[in-house]
């Protein structure tokens, strides 16, 4: 007897163990660490969802009813998966290459985008499944209501409406924390795939350790069970040929409509090589879950007391025998068949309400109220997300509380089946038959799904309980040929194959009709080709390759939208033309779609572009019509107009510029013919006298001796004067071109104007000028180019010799300190140089004066400019001091320098 | 009888070889080096032959020119301008203005000579 408070605490780190399991997983995912989490094992377990709380309790009790005839519940899928190559490749393809999110977004993708069959597809489904999630929330609460039966005293759980409503909430839970969490790239959710692919191996452990317990701990070995198996009424069980085509067929065909089916398979594939292995180890799964199920069955039906329910000899069994951790092990089992259908449905049929009611509804509204869809999408959609899987599991179980609790699970789970398989005709038609049409979808679905309800869905619910038992008698008015279980005087088969051959055959009829009777559109005539044709055109999307991909239509589309159509269409065109293709749909590379994410930025901003771009790549939830809606909003076509102003406002910025670049070399031209004319007269000038000169002494005619002196005197003066002026020349062209090397060292300034005052006087001229120094005042370090600094200090002071025109010149040289400045001022005593002239003369040949004794070629000033930039001070002319006046500006020397030059100058003492 | 020549120039030394160059042939050289007052002295000194610098302090010799073709009694006064800039436009713009003869410096004596001989055999 286990104790009850075991089996919660036991339920309880159950669930807190699939809670980390999928947080782990889905944090993994977001690091980017996949690894296992896209293994082919994850996907093949994730597909036994397949097996909910029917396959685990059911699947016992229909074989105790029925015999082998559960099999078929297994061989459908079987056959499906070993056909893998023909219907599951191409569905996994085709989800991947369209983005497609759920069944319904297929449908409703393949047949032109259609917003009505999206809305079709998806009450089908939430009608088929309602009562499937209403299965499990019964199964579990009926589990546990076992348990507490067999704890009396303990029954404050034993309500099973409550329990039922406690796992619906803890399930809207789970489902909303991991199934929700964000809308990026694409609709995986890794943490909810990896806590089912746990949750199947627990129920397959489960299972097994019943059946392993049942054959060798009950009955005596494989031999005996046997045995007992020929003495069952099992064994006297007839196959109905009719019926076993029909479970086969639509649990086949369920496998693949099945919104949680169709969400594991298609949507949460990572790979399309993953197939590969499922394809094997998906059947090779089914079959152990289905070894010990005719075991299980016969030794509960031998073992149990009649009337016990067949559906939970699997735990019931265990209990029965005190065996308390193996039930609780089969406990777990079924709990996770139950919770892993319902979260993966939840999820599926949530994002099926959320993209087509919830959003056509949402962005309807705003277009009605006129206002701008700027804000966030995604926001909207993962609250309606929520909203959504909340109202699943509120239908599911309202639907719990309003059937009752049907005792036989399996029946549930047939008209489950029978009602979403009546997508198959469209599914099928629409990946392999290019001549099918909305019209015919939309007829085809609509007429299947009436009849299904007609005849299946609501006849089970009992005589009298919706169809008034009249009706099923005689039929309508009394047609009797419109009887619900006797279509059209077809009487006498089974309920559900005759269910099922009608829906499926007068769908089918529909669909075809329909199809043919009507004309596709344009988008349906290019969704058919895409989805007929996908693997002409699109590679095999591997896993790891999660870009997806595109359709170059949409892409177009959407830059049409936003770059106006001629931009877009050019675009394409240039794009496909390079990639060796005609027309306006270029492959999407990945190539393609970030030249063309870098060209909407030019239009959107870039994290706008990013986001339309990965939203239409990774085929997010929003659906494509919802991103060109916003796409057409006024917001962006004021972001367009103010991309076109920044554009005329950068080009204006350019020319101006230009103009100014212009402007610049223009001066610089004439400057430069201006300079060549300059040195082209300070040249000739000295060259004319030494030719005149040198000719008249070639004469040979005889000359004065003063007269002979006199010529060749100038002569010689003005060879000096000539290398003078290519002196200055050429150190003027060093320093204009940053060629001079500096050789900076210590130096004294006092000891660098001494040695320039001595240069500018030659030995007779000294008394000419007075030069007036404070030579203690100039007692500074300096670290210099001193050489440099001293060919400043000779122009000024030669300067001043030159044009000082006082009648008695002086000369004061002046130095201040100031801040980290050092001012040496050359002041004399002449009449100055004009305000007019004071910005000129540090141009080249901006000689004011016409002496040529003065020597100069009017490039002195110019040199000294460049040699104080170069030492990091500068010079500038001084007005108001009365005569000309000079100030040179050099940096002081830095504390620490003046250290160390204080020790250099010691040691050189 | 000695014919009188005016130069206008401002470099000593050119001055002093101009000089030495046409008295010994026989002119009579008298020299002004000031261009604002360049064509002032032209009118006073009304030489038979004017030898004018370009670049002269102050004012240029095409202006000195311009203003003195601009007097009729000037029109046909022979004026040959040196010029220490040898490009071509320079040329061109003398001859326009009315330069009767136009000389790059430096120039061979002999060139100086022939030019000014030429020059007043037309007068």
């Amino acid at each position: 007897m286990v104790a009850f408070n075991v089996l919660i605490l036991a339920l309880v780190l159950y669930v807190a163990l699939l809670f980390s399991v999928a947080f782990i997983a889905e944090r993994r995912a977001r690091a980017g660490r996949f690894g296992w989490l896209r293994s082919p094992w994850v996907y093949t377990l994730s597909l036994s969802i397949y097996c909910t709380a029917w396959t685990f309790y059911g699947a016992v009790g229909y074989a105790a009813r029925s015999g082998l005839e559960f099999v078929t519940i297994y061989l459908g899928p079987t056959l499906v998966m070993v056909g893998w190559w023909w219907v599951v490749r191409k569905l996994v393809r085709i989800g991947r290459s369209q983005r497609i999110t759920s069944i319904a977004d297929l449908i409703s993708s393949r047949y032109g985008k259609s917003t009505q069959l999206g809305v079709i597809v998806t009450l089908l489904a939430v009608i088929g499944t309602t009562p499937y999630i209403a299965l499990q929330l019964q199964s579990v609460s009926l589990s546990f209501s076992v348990f507490a039966r067999q704890a009396p005293g303990q029954l404050y759980l034993a309500d099973q409406n409550a329990t039922a409503l406690w796992v619906a909430v803890g399930l809207a839970v789970f489902t909303i924390l991991f199934g929700t969490r964000n809308l990026d790239a694409n609709e995986r959710h890794y943490g909810v795939v990896t806590a089912i692919a746990l949750e199947a191996v627990v129920k397959l452990v489960a299972l097994v350790a019943v059946g392993v317990f049942v054959v060798w701990g009950i009955a005596g070995g494989p031999a005996d069970i046997f045995a007992r198996i020929d003495q069952s009424d099992i064994a006297t069980w007839q196959m109905r040929p009719g019926r076993w085509a029909t479970m086969i067929f639509l649990s086949g065909a369920a496998f693949l409509t099945l919104p949680r089916m169709f969400q594991v398979l298609v949507v949460e594939n990572t790979g399309e090589e993953h197939l590969f292995t499922a394809s094997w180890a998906f059947p090779a799964y089914l079959m152990v879950m289905s070894l010990f199920v005719i075991p299980i069955a016969v030794v509960g039906l031998q073992m149990m007391p009649a009337g016990a329910n067949p559906d939970l000899f699997v735990l019931t069994l265990p209990l029965s025998l005190d065996r308390g951790v193996l039930a609780t092990l089969a406990f777990l089992g079924g709990f996770s068949s139950a919770t892993s259908m319902v979260v993966v449905a939840a999820i599926a049929l949530s994002t099926m309400v959320s993209n087509h009611i919830v959003m056509p509804i949402w962005l309807n509204m705003k277009r009605q109220g006129g206002a701008t869809m700027s804000g966030d999408v995604r926001h909207v959609v993962l609250t309606a997300r929520r909203a959504s899987i909340a109202g699943v599991l509120a239908l599911g179980y309202l639907y719990f509380r309003l059937s009752g609790g049907s005792e036989a699970l399996a029946a549930i789970g047939i008209v489950s089946f029978a009602g979403v398989s009546q997508a198959l005709p469209a599914l099928l038609g629409g990946i392999f038959w290019r001549g099918g049409t909305r019209v015919g979808a939309a007829a085809g679905l609509v007429t299947g799904f009436v009849v299904w309800a007609y005849t299946l869905f609501l006849p089970s619910f009992g005589a009298g309980a919706i169809l008034p038992a009249e009706l099923l008698q005689s039929g309508p008015w009394g047609l009797g040929w419109l009887r619900p279980q006797a279509l059209f005087g077809v009487s006498g088969l089974d309920p559900v194959v005759h269910a099922v051959f009608w829906s499926m055959v007068l769908n089918t009829l529909a669909y075809v009709a329909g199809s043919l009777i009507s004309f596709p559109q344009p988008v349906e005539r290019l969704q058919g080709a895409q989805f007929v044709n996908v693997f002409e055109h699109s590679a095999a999307l591997r896993s790891g390759a999660h870009s997806g991909v595109a359709t170059a239509e949409d892409l177009l589309v959407m830059a049409q939208r936003i770059m106006g159509a001629e931009q877009a269409q050019s675009l394409f065109q240039r794009a496909a033309a390079q990639q060796g293709k005609h027309g306006y749909l270029p492959d999407t590379t990945m190539e393609f779609v970030d030249s063309l994410e870098r060209e909407l930025a030019g239009s959107v901003g870039a994290a706008t572009a990013h986001a339309m771009l990965s939203q239409i790549a990774a085929g997010a939830s929003v659906s494509v019509e919802d991103l060109m809606a916003v796409a057409d909003e006024a917001a962006q076509i004021l972001e367009y107009s103010s991309q076109l102003e920044a554009k005329s406002e950068e080009l204006s910025r350019t020319a101006r510029q230009l103009r100014e670049a212009n402007e610049k070399l223009t001066a610089l031209s004439v400057q430069k013919d201006a300079f060549l004319s300059q040195i082209s007269h300070e040249l000739r000038t000295p060259m004319t006298s030494i030719r005149a000169f040198s000719e008249i002494l070639m004469e040979g005619r005889a000359l004065e001796p003063a007269q002979l002196q006199r010529y060749s005197g100038i002569i010689h003066e003005e060879t000096l004067r000539l290398t003078r002026l290519l002196d200055d020349l050429l150190d003027l062209s060093v320093l204009e071109n940053g060629q001079l090397t500096l050789q900076r060292q210590l130096a004294m300034l006092v000891d660098v104007l001494d040695r320039a005052v001595e240069t500018s006087f030659p030995a007779n001229e000294q008394q000419l000028m007075l030069v007036q120094r404070n030579r203690a005042r100039e007692a500074l370090p300096l670290f210099t180019d001193s050489d440099r600094l001293r060919q400043v200090f000779i122009n000024l002071i030669s300067n001043a010799r030159k044009y000082c025109d006082s009648d008695t010149p002086e000369l004061r040289i002046e130095v201040q300190r100031r801040g980290d400045d050092i001012f040496v001022d050359f002041i004399d005593n002449g009449s100055g140089i004009a305000t007019a002239s004071q910005t000129v003369i540090f141009e080249k040949f901006s000689r004011l004066s016409d002496q040529a004794a003065a020597g100069g070629a009017g490039l002195g000033l110019a040199i000294c400019h460049q040699i104080m930039d170069k030492l990091g001070g500068s010079i500038a002319y001084l007005p108001g001091q009365g005569g000309a006046a000079f100030r040179v500006r050099l940096p002081r020397l830095k504390q620490q320098a003046v250290n160390a030059a204080g020790m250099a100058v010691q040691q050189q003492k | 009888m000695g014919k009188r020549v005016l130069l206008i120039e401002d470099e000593p030394n050119i001055i002093e070889a101009i000089r030495f160059i046409l008295s010994r042939d026989g002119w009579v050289v008298e020299t002004h080096a000031d261009g604002a007052t360049a064509a002032q002295a032209v009118r006073d000194k009304a030489p038979d032959l004017v030898v004018l610098d370009v670049m002269l302090p102050n004012r240029s010799g095409y202006d000195i020119l311009t203003e003195l073709r601009a007097e009729p009694e000037l029109a046909a006064l022979p004026v040959l301008m040196l010029t220490a800039r040898g490009q071509k436009k320079d040329r061109e713009l003398a001859e326009r203005i009315g330069a009767s003869r136009f000389m790059t410096k430096p120039f061979s004596n002999a060139e100086m000579l022939a030019a000014v001989r030429e020059l007043l055999e037309n007068v």
